[in-house]
């Protein structure tokens, strides 16, 4: 089975997020990039499968060339190949165009992206490359299993969960449950350096959407603190102070 | 040209959450001068569909039959985006739950919309274009996102707008869309929801536990709590990965994004991964033994006092109050 995994490049969960150019620019410096952790659950998935049915991973990535080493890193976990889509990530509509555009002529039984990223938080490309190829998607998926020709995935609901079967191809997001991730040893770092990486220009796409500002949280006021048996004024001060309870 | 905004249900009702929808669509509606249309896909009583007019609804596309049933993102979008052309509608309002964050991609997509995902406030206006404050880097932050094409789709996060009655005289209109059979794909085998416990996205309060609770022996302080409270439960991500609690309670950075009105941490030391994911909860408890615990400086109200001494008390105090 053929399959194509879709990948960001985000900042590492433990960045403080800040911006510059009068807060309409996110500021990269000195910030550690790293593959987004819900597509690292996919990947991992995914290298599973291949191995089930001796096919293969090909990873694909919209980003510019600084995404090269999370990429590298990313081959490390076992897929066969990475394509990088040589442009800027607009918006959820780009980057999904440009893959879709890729995958068309690709013949992947199945498409896996995380179920969000962890920068943008969109949740939108599996979506997206479900109504653009025509295809049925699952954007939050905690369980994949191959069944034949079909695939059975387990998506979250308020309060409960689903099963679901679906033909394929199909487009899945990963969520965790998916795959628990291992590091990669020395073998596979080495490995991945002689893998093939195929850089791919755009395709010409307009934008939808577009980022025009940035805010930080308003910071809280101080913390009111309480002894370990002050219990009863807790709850007199959520109810008549912050009038939660 | 009115708001479209779609209605999800479960098996039959209506959650809090679309009434805020509801709400903001109303809002919405008044600020682009013009009405809200809402559909409604799957059986639901006229009388629930009536209920939508107290929050502003001015009128229902309802869509019945075996045929929509069950939920599938692709046959529902074809629905909403076939409405929404009949209607004329250039902005269709969703709620950003787990079916929502699978469907509003796609209607979306096929109206060649600007989607705004997880909408958190009312939208700025500028010409035609929206402007949408969002959340971004998993709570760190907040986006703006102008919505530049002419069609635009917007999901509304829960509990992010308040429920405003504004009663209108709903008009009811049956709608028969014209659906691929191809949409169908996809077959849901099975449904599984508890139903004696409250929803984590969708809930007011939620009692969280982290690694000061020592095992999984010791989640009944927990769910005392939640249960007086009337809470849902959550854990942080070493309480998942350690096996001691299902991923799906997992708040924070790689797992879900909550933003209840009270959310109390027992037992969690307060990582920068954490926080992001309930930050925008409207009002923060922290029970921690370490006064240290970097949680309580982004805390509302804290206590710093052994778990298994202080929560069985806050417990019996919460019962007290509530007089049971």
């Amino acid at each position: 089975m053929k399959i194509l995994v879709c990948i960001s490049n985000v900042p590492d969960t433990t960045t403080k997020i800040s911006f510059t150019n009068n807060n309409t620019q996110f500021e990269s410096a000195g910030v550690q990039f790293v593959l987004n952790p819900y597509d690292e659950i996919a990947l991992t998935r995914a290298v599973e499968l291949a191995e089930e049915t001796q096919g293969t991973v090909t990873l694909i990535n919209v980003d510019e060339a600084q995404s090269e080493p999370t990429l590298r890193k990313s081959l490390a976990f076992g897929a066969h190949e990475a394509i990088r889509i040589n442009a800027q990530a607009r918006d959820a509509w780009f980057v999904a165009n440009q893959i879709a555009e890729l995958a068309k002529s690709g013949g992947y039984d199945l498409i896996l992206t995380g179920r969000e990223s962890i920068d943008y938080n969109g949740t939108q490309v599996a979506a997206l490359l479900g109504e653009l190829l025509e295809i049925p998607s699952v954007s939050i998926a905690k369980k994949i299993e191959l069944s034949g020709d079909h695939v059975q995935v387990e998506r979250e609901i308020e309060g409960g969960k689903e099963r679901l079967r679906i033909p394929l191809p199909a487009v899945i997001g990963a969520t965790e449950g998916v795959a628990e991730p291992k590091i990669p040893n020395i073998r596979n770092i080495m490995q991945a350096r002689s893998k093939p990486l195929q850089v791919v220009e755009p395709i010409d796409v307009s934008a939808q959407a577009q980022i025009v500002g940035f805010e930080q949280p308003e910071p809280r006021g101080s913390v009111t603190l309480l002894q370990a048996d002050q219990t009863e004024e807790l709850v007199e001060l959520l109810h008549s102070k912050a009038r939660v309870i | 040209m009115s708001v479209l905004v779609y209605v999800e249900h479960t098996d039959g009702n209506f959650k809090k959450s679309i009434f805020e929808l509801v709400s903001y669509g109303r809002s919405l509606a008044n600020l682009l001068q013009t009405s809200l249309t809402a559909i409604s896909i799957g059986d639901v009583s006229d009388d629930a569909l009536s209920s939508l007019g107290k929050y502003g609804v001015d009128k229902v596309l309802k869509v019945e039959g075996d045929q929509v049933k069950q939920f599938v993102n692709a046959a529902y979008a074809a629905v909403i985006a076939q409405a929404a052309q009949q209607q004329a509608s250039k902005v269709i309002l969703l709620s950003n739950s787990f079916s929502g964050k699978g469907l509003a991609p796609r209607v979306a997509a096929k109206l060649q919309a600007a989607y705004a995902d997880g909408a958190v406030a009312l939208p700025e206006l500028k010409g035609t274009h929206l402007i949408l404050k969002k959340t971004a880097f998993s709570g760190k932050a907040f986006a703006l996102v102008e919505l530049q094409a002419e069609n635009k789709v917007i999901s509304l996060v829960p509990n992010s707008y308040q429920m405003i009655e504004n009663p209108k005289d709903v008009i009811i209109e049956g709608f028969t869309p014209d659906i691929p059979a191809g949409d169908f794909n996809t077959l849901v085998e099975e449904l599984v929801r508890a139903s004696d416990k409250v929803s984590l996205a969708d809930a007011e309060i939620v009692v969280s536990g982290g690694r000061g609770l020592k095992g999984p022996e010791n989640w009944g302080l927990i769910e005392d709590l939640a249960e007086a409270l009337g809470a849902a439960t959550a854990c942080s991500k070493p309480v998942s990965d350690s096996g001691w609690r299902p991923h799906e309670e997992h708040v924070g950075q790689t797992g879900l994004a909550i933003s209840p009105n009270l959310y109390i941490a027992i037992g969690i030391s307060g990582a920068i991964q954490h926080l992001a994911g309930v930050s925008a909860s409207k009002t923060i408890v922290v029970i921690n033994k370490d006064p240290e615990a970097p949680f309580f400086k982004v805390a509302d109200y804290g206590i710093v006092g052994d778990a298994f001494e202080v929560v069985p008390k806050l417990t019996a105090a919460i019962k007290a109050f509530k007089g049971v």
